[in-house]
This record gives C-alpha cells, structure tokens and sequence, in this order.
C-alpha cells in the first residue's frame, strides 16, 4: 500500500507540474512551448544534480547542509585553476571538480561514521569551513568569465538534440543514480540503512559505512556542480549558491522523500526539484515579485511536508499497531 | 508503634484487597480469577516465571489496563481505575524497574514534575518544590539536596529520587516492579533501608522479584502466580524455598513439544572462557551439528547478550570462538552471516524487518553479499530466493513486492524467519522465539525448530519459558548474573534444577 501511495504521490507531482504548467501558460504564452520547457529543465540541472545527492544521504537518515558551500568551493578552485593554468583540458578539470567535493564529501562522511556526530552537525559546521576556504583560496576575489576558458565556459551550453549538455548531464546523472540506487548493493544497504538501522546491523550491513559513501555521493555530485555552477553564470565569487542547500532539501521533501530515511524515489527527487524550477521560472514571468516567490516556494514546501507527515501517520499506525501488540505481551509477561 | 503493631496481628484489615481478578488479551487468558490483598506495614512479594501474570496485575492496579472481571476494594470500600491518575488518587503507586527520570533536572523537580506545587498565581511555587522535596527525602532518612541536579547522583541516589517521586503523591499502597534488577548487593541494602522504613509508616507494598534470597529477607507475605492464575499464598515464614519453587513451575509439561531426538553429529561450535566488559564471563559451550541447546536465565542474566556477541553485535573482552575446529574473529554482524552463524532476534519487529522495504528485499537482505557481483544486485536470483523461502512458510502476501510493513505480525515473523534460513546457515541462534505467540501456533513453531535440526542446523534457543527450555532442548546452559550457572544434560534436567540454578537458590 505504502509503494502504491508513492506511485500515487510521484503521478501526483506529474499532475500538479503539468496543471501549473497549463496555468502559466495562459497567462503566458510560449510557457509551456518545447524550447522554454527545455530552458527550464536546463535551468533545473544543477538542483536535480544536488537533490539527488541530497537524497542519498536523507535515505541513510541524516542530512548534508553543506553542498552549496560545496559547490562554493569546488567551484573556485576550478575557476581559478582554469584561469591560472587555461591549458589544463577540461576533462581533466571536471575529474578535479568531482575529486574535490567527494573529499569533502568523504570528510562529512568520516565525522558522520568514525565519530557518531549527528550529520545536521557536522555538516552545520562544514558549511561554513568550506565556504571559510573559498574565502581563503581566492582572498575574496572574483574570477571573471573573461578569465575563463571557451571550452570550460562553452562546453555545458553545447545544444545536442536541442538539449544543452548540461541538461544531457543532469539526465546522465539521474540514470547513474537510478543504477546506484535500484541495482547495486549500496543502494539497498541506503534504503535499510535509513529504514531500520538496527535491523540493517542484524542483516550485516555497516550502517556508518553505508552513510559514509551516501556522503561521498552527495559531495562528489556537489563537486560536479560547482564546475557547473560557475561555468554556467561565468563568475566565480565566495557567496555563490549560497542557501541553495535548502532547496536540494526541499526538492527531496517536496519529492516525497522522507526525512526519517528508508523512503523516497529518484523519481521523487527529480520531481521535486522540476516542480520548484517550474515555480521559480514561472512567477517572473506573470510579474510575481522575487519576494512572494520565496513565500511562495515556502508554503510550497510547507504543504508539502503536511503531505508527508499525514503518510508517516500512516506509516506510524502499522507501527503503533505492532507496539499495541508488543505492549499486550509484555502484559502478559 | 501502633503500625509495628498491625503488621504482626494476622486480622488487620486489608488496605486493597482485589477479587477476582480476570483480565483477556487476544489469545491469551493473563489474568484468570486472581485474588490477592495487601496489608498495611506489610511486604507481599509477588512471584511468578515470567509470563505468570505478574506485570499484567501491576498494570490493572496502576491504572493502566482495566480487568475483565473482578473488583478492586481500598479500605472496604470499591473502587475502579479508569486511568493511572485514578490510582494515583485512591494512593496506588508504583516504583517500576528502570526509572524514567530526567538527568538536567533537579532532584526536587523530578520529584515534583507534573504536580508541582503552584502559587496563587498558577506559576511554580519553587519554595514550596522544594520544601517538600527536602521533607519527603528526609522522611526517607536521605540527605540529598533537593537542589543536586539528578546526573551527579549515584544509581541507588537515583532510586530513592524515583522512590520519593512515588511517594510525593501520598501514596499509601507501593508497587516494586523488580526494583534490585539492576543494583548492587549493597545499594540492595540501602533499598531495603526504605522498605523496612515505608512499612514503619504504614503503607502496604507489593514485592514483585525473581530473587528468593530477597524475597525471604524483606517480605512477610507470599503471592504465587502461575499461568494467570493465583495458585498460592499465605505468610513467607510458614513456607519453604522449596515448595515456594514448586508452586511457581508446578504445571505438569503436557503441552506437546514435538522434540524429535536426533542423532547428534560432531562439534560445529566451540566457545571457550567468552566475556564482555559488563555483561558476561567465562561462557563456555560447545554445540553439535543437529542440536538444540537452550539458554535459560532471569532476565538480565546475560543470555541474549551472549548470543548478540556470537553474531558480532557487540564485541566480546576475551574467549575464543572455534567453528568447525577452526578458531575464527566474529567482529562484526557480516563476519558472522558468512560464517554461517545468525541470530533471529527477540524483537522481530524492531529488529529484524525493515518495513518499508519490500518483502523480497528483506528476505535477500542477508544474503546480498552472496548473492550480488562485484557490487551489482542480480534480481533474478534475487527473486527466486525470496519466492522460495516464502512458498517454505507458506507466507500470505498480495505480492512479494509489497512492503512488509502491511503484513499482519505473523507473516512478518515468517519474513524474518525466512531471510535468515535463506543465508544458509549452520547455526541458527533463536532469541525467544514463542514470544507473544499464541500457544496454537507455539506448537508449529517447536516443529518447525525440530525440523531444522532435522536437517543438519545446530540451535541455540534463548528462551524464559521453562515448558519450552525443558521440551526442546539436548542440553541447556543456565545463567546467572553473566556467569554460567550450569550446563545441563538432558536426563538431568528439571524445572526445579533449572529455575534453583537461575535463581541462585542451593
């Protein structure tokens, strides 16, 4: 039943992007034509990369608040590698980009496994250290898409079949992460590890190992999209996607991803972060300001989460059940 | 005194008195037309094996369940509980065995929280808190301070904190659910202290405690129950140890355990000196291919612990484990799964189903590491593992892609069964494995054991029920305290060796 109500949940999601979608259209028209729809999953690449990052570790029931600061980071050191050293190729700046955010990912990770510090901790704390180091590596400084390469600022617009690469990564990344999840073994230790720990242990899994590597995802993914990040607005600054953290984590609440662990879909994930790339694409454009369009992602999210308890409550009644039922033996007992 | 004076005269009137007492859960008869009275001055220990009743009684006279049948007198006069604040009023309270008291807090306010005294003001009358916090604590002849936060005190300080919290509610009848399970011989002293200093103030206490020497230390009167019923009572002095242990496991084992005597092949499982830093010493077993051997104990004598270190739960201080005449390291739950050596845990719930995954995926889950490649999940033989264990127990589900979590209990407890069986095991170590089922299904559970044995499996089966120690077991190990107790043959065997041998009781 809990699966059919995610199915349900996800078709939802379809439903509500396509009706908004119907919606802004009218109100504007040309919203929803093939070439704005593939600006707007463009656009949406680079939360889809992070949310489902973040959905890996929110599986494993923990949290990672700092991938923005992450992407921050990343995103300097390859801007101003590219600047320092133009011909370095570009393959070989990504393979950096990604290295970088899995160690800082692997570093979450370790606090996480080796120390048993609550993850929202850790990571409250690594958000502002990575940040503290772009500060420190570019002394606050700026790299300018004049600095940049072509290929490092040109790559990611390349149209292929009408897609910007960066859309094709964004969809690259989605499959990789659907193979991780549905087919390898560490996405079914994620799903126990956050499901039930203690019986994940029992079944032989190491559930401090498990969200080491659901951390190191998360990085590496982070990583990648500081790369993206800074290519994509051509600048290089200490503040960029700063609080962007939040919205990985809204699009994976939004997306039906429970923040108890154990449940939640790439699907979902996608989902959730198209639905708020809608949103933001959007109001601009039938003249909402910026700032009810922040409210407005707010209640979003907001409803969101009602949605999501009133099926935990659903959840909670097989288990209060099950308690019932253990409470009546220790009676007998 | 006078109250000095009523404990020794045999026609003081009963405080509470309960009359036919019955109480129902589904399946099972808890309570079945139970009388027991309590006087005032007086200790009456409760005593039963686990599973008698004893708890369920407790629940009824705090509140919390309401009987069946039967009636609950305070001073002559009836009364009911609908809820736990109605006993609280009529003067019941209860000491439970593990205390639920707040480290941050002061010790007055963990006396005092949830009916504070208040000023006129409706705000918390810190004096007053305070004040009665210390007069209580020195009704209790403690000197703590009031003010000591509750983290800076010492176990049996706590215990007098939860004790005065019991009392601050002026209480008249005291429940001690097992309150030395987890204290010292000398902060049993100190409890006892209190005891003997509430039954000079005249307030009736119910004993409730598996330990004999205890009881016969404090208690002046005895209450025996079994199987739900009361089967015996009447003034400790008058009776003997003996007869006390006869009543408590007196049922004559009818039921039918289907143990089928199996010819015992050669050792698989040596443990040599096993111990853990706190809860276990000197544990030393072997276990042949084919047989079943039991593990009996009080709880909290180390049995389940013992089992979770085999399997790699926890790590063992010292030992040597030799399986299959090979010495191997079990550090972790992995290490063991592929040693062939899995544990079937007491809370198949909590512990062994992760609910929202779906039935095939809990039943591989063990097995992944077998079954997958180089990382990589093979669904197909995935599947057929899963199909196959569920057609062996016969599991009822729309589909196995259902998530276990909206299967009834019993298909779960087959869901879990079935992921261990499904590693292939060579030992199986089954931590209470009848708990909470009805005794129909009891039965099918016992054949199935023998079955497994049948096949070759060796057993190691935790258990607190006597009946099922004594019906199914080739040999059984008796613990105490952590150490071992004993270890019984099978033509050896009789609950009342078995239970002395739990009990410490020569």
């Amino acid at each position: 039943m809990i699966k059919q109500l995610f199915k349900f949940r996800e078709m939802l999601l379809v439903v509500i992007i396509a009706v908004l979608l119907g919606v802004f259209s009218s109100r504007s028209p040309g919203f929803a034509s093939p070439s704005n729809l593939s600006n707007i999953f463009n656009d949406t690449s680079i939360l889809i990369i992070l949310a489902l990052g973040q959905m890996t570790v929110i599986l494993t029931k923990s949290i990672d608040l700092s991938v923005a600061a992450n992407v921050a980071f990343t995103g300097m050191a390859v801007a101003m590698l590219n600047a320092a050293h133009p011909g370095l190729p570009l393959a070989l700046i990504v393979l950096i980009a990604l290295g970088i955010g899995a160690i800082l990912g692997a570093i979450n990770g370790l606090f996480v496994w080796k120390l048993g510090i609550p993850s929202i901790v850790v990571t409250l704390g690594t958000l502002t250290i990575y940040r503290g180091m772009a500060f420190v590596l570019s002394g606050g400084g700026w790299v300018n898409a004049h600095q940049m390469t072509e290929p490092f600022l040109q790559t990611p617009r390349q149209l292929f079949l009408g897609l910007p690469v960066l859309g094709w990564t964004a969809i690259v990344i989605v499959a990789v992460i659907y193979i991780v999840m549905s087919r390898t073994f560490l996405g079914r230790a994620i799903y126990a590890s956050g499901g039930n720990p203690t019986a994940a242990v029992y079944a032989g899994i190491d559930v401090g190992r498990t969200r080491f590597f659901a951390f190191v995802i998360s990085g590496t993914l982070a990583g990648l999209c500081g790369y993206l990040w800074v290519s994509r607005y051509a600048v290089a600054y200490v503040d960029i996607a700063a609080g962007f953290e939040l919205d990985s984590v809204a699009a994976c609440v939004i997306g039906g991803i429970s923040t108890l662990g154990g449940i939640g879909s790439v699907a979902g994930a996608v989902l959730g972060s198209l639905f708020l790339g809608v949103i933001k694409n959007a109001l601009p454009v039938i003249n909402i300001s910026p700032f009810s369009q922040m409210a407005i992602s707010g209640g979003v999210i907001i409803a969101a989460v009602i949605f999501n308890a009133r099926q935990e409550r659903r959840r909670g009644r097989i288990i209060l059940r099950d308690r019932g039922a253990s409470e009546t033996i220790e009676g007998i007992a | 005194m006078m109250t000095a004076a009523l404990a020794e005269s045999p026609l003081a009137t009963p405080i509470l008195e309960m009359r036919a007492i019955s109480k129902t859960f589904p399946g099972v008869k808890a309570l079945n037309d139970v009388n027991i009275a309590l006087f005032p001055g007086e200790v009456t220990a409760l005593i039963g094996e686990n599973g008698a009743g004893k708890s369920t009684l407790v629940k009824i006279l705090t509140g919390i369940y309401q009987s069946d049948e039967g009636e609950i007198h305070i001073d002559g006069k009836p009364v009911t509980f609908g809820n736990a604040q109605d006993a609280i009023d009529h003067g019941v309270t209860a000491i439970h065995q593990e205390t639920v008291l707040f480290d941050e807090l002061s010790v007055a306010e963990n006396i005092f929280i949830g009916h504070a005294p208040k000023t006129s003001l409706g705000l918390v009358n810190w004096k007053g808190v305070n004040a009665r916090a210390l007069a209580l604590l020195h009704s209790l002849e403690s000197n703590i301070d009031p003010r000591t936060r509750l983290k800076d005190l010492s176990i049996a300080q706590r215990h007098l904190v939860a004790i005065a919290r019991a009392l601050s509610v002026d209480a008249r009848i005291v429940i001690m659910d097992e309150p030395t399970a987890a204290l010292s011989r000398k902060e049993v002293d100190d409890l006892f202290q209190i005891v003997k200093r509430l039954k000079a103030q005249g307030k009736a206490i119910l004993f409730i405690s598996h330990k004999f020497d205890e009881v016969y230390e404090i208690a002046d009167n005895y209450a025996v129950f079994r199987d739900g019923k009361a089967v015996g009572s009447g003034v400790l002095a008058e009776i003997s140890q003996n007869d006390i242990v006869r009543l408590m496991v007196g049922r004559s084992i009818e039921h039918a355990f289907p143990k089928v005597d199996i010819p015992l092949g050669e050792t698989v499982l040596k443990v040599e000196n096993y111990s853990h830093p706190t809860e276990f010493r000197d544990i030393s077993f072997a276990l042949r291919k084919g047989e079943i051997l039991g593990i009996y104990g009080l709880v909290g004598a180390g049995r389940s612990e013992i089992c979770q270190s085999l399997f790699g739960v926890t790590r063992p201080s010292g030992g040597r484990l030799e399986l299959d005449g090979k010495e191997i390291q079990i550090r972790s739950p992995g290490d063991a799964i592929h040693a062939g050596i899995v544990y079937v845990p007491e809370e198949r719930g909590r512990h062994g189903a992760v609910l929202q995954l779906p039935i095939y995926q809990n039943i591989s889950l063990p097995s992944l590491g077998r079954t997958s490649r180089s990382g990589f999940l093979r669904a197909a033989e995935e599947l057929a593992l899963a199909r196959k264990y569920a057609e062996r127990f016969d599991l009822r589900a729309a589909a196995l892609s259902v998530p276990v979590g909206t299967l009834s209990g019993g298909n779960q407890q087959k869901v879990v069964i079935g992921k261990w069986l499904a590693t292939q095991p060579k030992i199986l170590i089954l931590d209470e494995p009848t708990k909470g089922i009805d005794i129909g299904s009891k039965a099918a559970v016992h054949a199935f054991i023998s079955e497994l044995a049948g096949e070759g499996l060796s057993i190691i089966m935790v258990s607190s029920e006597l009946p099922e120690i004594l019906g199914m077991s080739d040999r059984v190990l008796v613990m105490r305290e952590g150490l071992s107790a004993g270890l019984f043959e099978r033509a050896d065997m009789s609950a009342e060796t078995l239970v002395r041998a739990a009990t410490g009781n020569a």
